[in-house]
């Protein structure tokens, strides 16, 4: 059974038809990739595994049950972590705040929770440390850090909570090559540990590079679904654009 | 890395605001006032003076820390000063009309504040109507229902437990500016210290980002709404005791001052941060400032000059001190 089943999801918005029946898997401790042009729809895809949208139609099954109809918050909840392009950070908040965000410690203080802001900080330390982020203090207000010190706090907060599958958006578009060799090695690493990823990327290098599955999106449809040592980035380039006719070497089938 | 090197004074000041939003410029601006008028006038530092800014700034001081909540998130609500006056009229109406007992009237205000507030939420999060359209909306709409119920005229007699939570000075201290204190400091570990507040804040800050963490946005809203309308109906309590009669035309233009009060106490206009103890500060600076007036004998249209010239210059340096001191 694979972690994440996707069957016949789809999604309009008015008269646009953003989602046409998506089909797809993911197993547990493998990477795939999302490819496809702009307006393709991989992130009202994306969007609407992590509930903030709801499908009109279809199921998306993880672990065993369906997710549809859960808010974002139960599907965090479930095992699912999304690190977002535009990063989602709360850029007042302090780095702390920004990783416990939506799962905030509380200490009950004469029957009334209070944010344990203490323990946040501490356990926020740890979390930087071990990934190795280049973070000056967890104290620090989110928004007076870097572009790549921001992402590093986006995913210190999806990997803080034991995800199952990380869904990436476009995680390397912004950053230096050198940052990216650092993105790709946690890709590997989260593998190695039986976490599954989800890559949605531009740079077929990347994707090439770490992932087990490329799926191409074509206006908001499924067209190719191959294991990457079955196909070349030409097949997938075609797929993208669509002239999979002048392929030669497409690998499906 | 370029790690953006912090500068040393905006480390004091974030010290120095607790991790709160207290402007070390709103203690400043309330102490140059305070001197200011202490010179101009011999009896502002009297104790009955002092106790008679206090008592005028805890009506509009609940109604600003209602707007901080409001405010935090991104939104405003402009209907504080005419849900204080509905409240107070259907408190009054409770026991002048229908003869009921004094806590009915008590529970009364706070009920129409917070069933006025739940209907802008619900209209704001149900409805996708800005919070701006609907709180002016419903500025005019309560304010007419509190004409409408009380015929147009005052409606006098509340009990006398009532009108001891306006007229009372247990220790010597006016009973409003206790309920005041009690308020803000609940309001103060609300905001500041609870996932409720936080939350606030952070839909403020990035209302993306807080929905796609699992905080549930929708219902956020309605709450920060209701809370807003509860203060006023409280402030409309407070307002109605202390006159000892339901007024319709009570509060005239005090969402000017609450808003005003919210933004001199540091809390950013545009969502993200918001502080209590900012807000009572800034409270406090339009009380003094309102007294210091009248002290000075200016006429009534004045003030209002003053009150609004104050917000406008308090956006500006807000917009000034945004500029420098946020990368986004």
């Amino acid at each position: 059974m694979s972690l994440l089943e996707l069957k016949d999801v789809r999604k309009t918005f008015g008269a646009i038809e953003a989602l046409r029946g998506v089909s797809f898997s993911v197993e547990a401790g493998s990477a795939v990739a999302l490819v496809g042009d702009n307006g393709a729809g991989k992130s009202t895809l994306m969007k609407t595994i992590t509930g903030v949208y709801r499908p009109d139609g279809g199921e998306i099954r993880f672990d065993g049950a369906s997710i549809v109809g859960r808010d974002p918050g139960e599907i965090r909840e479930a095992g699912i972590e999304m690190i977002y392009q535009d990063l989602a950070l709360a850029r007042m908040r302090d780095v702390a705040s920004n990783i416990f965000l939506g799962r905030e410690l509380t200490r009950s203080v004469f029957g009334v929770k209070l944010i344990d802001t203490g323990r946040m900080r501490n356990e926020a330390e740890a979390m930087v440390a071990r990934l190795g982020a280049r973070i000056p203090s967890v104290t620090q207000t989110t928004g007076q850090l870097s572009g790549g010190q921001q992402q590093s706090v986006a995913i210190a907060r999806a990997l803080t909570f034991n995800p199952k599958l990380v869904i990436m958006d476009e995680p390397t578009a912004a950053l230096a090559v050198r940052e990216v060799e650092h993105v790709l090695d946690l890709i590997r690493t989260l593998k190695r540990g039986g976490i599954s990823v989800i890559l949605i990327s531009h740079r077929l290098t990347d994707v090439f590079s770490v992932c087990d599955r490329i799926v191409v999106l074509r206006q908001g449809a499924v067209i190719a679904d191959d294991a990457t040592r079955e196909t070349s980035m030409n097949a997938v380039v075609a797929h993208i654009v669509g002239a999979a006719d002048a392929t030669p070497h497409a690998g499906h089938q | 890395m370029a790690s953006a090197t912090p500068a040393a004074p905006a480390s004091w000041r974030a010290r120095f605001a607790g991790g709160g939003a207290v402007r070390l410029e709103s203690l400043i601006v309330l102490a140059v006032l305070c001197a200011a008028m202490a010179m101009l006038s011999n009896v502002f530092l009297s104790v009955s003076n002092i106790l008679n800014i206090l008592l005028a700034t805890s009506v509009f001081g609940v109604l600003a820390i209602g707007q901080t909540f409001v405010i935090s998130s991104a939104g405003i609500d402009l209907s504080v000063g005419s849900i204080l006056a509905l409240a107070g009229v259907v408190g009054a109406m409770l026991t002048s009309s229908l003869d009921l007992p004094w806590w009915v009237c008590i529970l009364g205000c706070l009920a129409a504040g917070a069933a006025t507030g739940a209907l802008n939420g619900f209209l704001i999060t149900k409805g996708a109507i800005p919070p701006f359209i609907v709180t002016l909306g419903m500025l005019g709409v309560a304010r007419g229902l509190a004409l409408v119920l009380s015929n147009g005229v005052s409606i006098y007699g509340l009990p006398q437990e009532v009108v001891w939570l306006g007229q009372g000075r247990p220790f010597g201290v006016p009973t409003p500016v206790i309920i005041l204190l009690i308020v803000a400091l609940a309001a103060h570990v609300l905001l500041a210290h609870t996932r409720f507040g936080v939350y606030a804040q952070v839909i403020g800050d990035n209302e993306g980002a807080a929905r796609a963490m699992g905080v549930r946005v929708e219902r956020m809203k309605a709450l920060l709404y209701t809370l807003s309308g509860l203060l006023s109906g409280l402030a409309g309590l407070l307002f109605a005791a202390r006159i000892n009669s339901g007024e319709p035309t009570a509060g005239l233009n005090y969402e000017l001052t609450a808003i005003t009060a919210t933004i001199l106490g540091g809390t950013n206009l545009f969502g993200g941060r918001g502080s209590v103890v900012g807000t009572l500060i800034g409270a406090l600076i339009m009380g003094v400032l309102q007294n210091g007036l009248n002290l000075m004998a200016v006429r009534p249209f004045y003030q209002q000059i003053a009150i609004g010239a104050v917000l406008i210059l308090a956006v500006w340096l807000d917009r000034i001190n945004s500029r420098e001191g946020w990368r986004r």
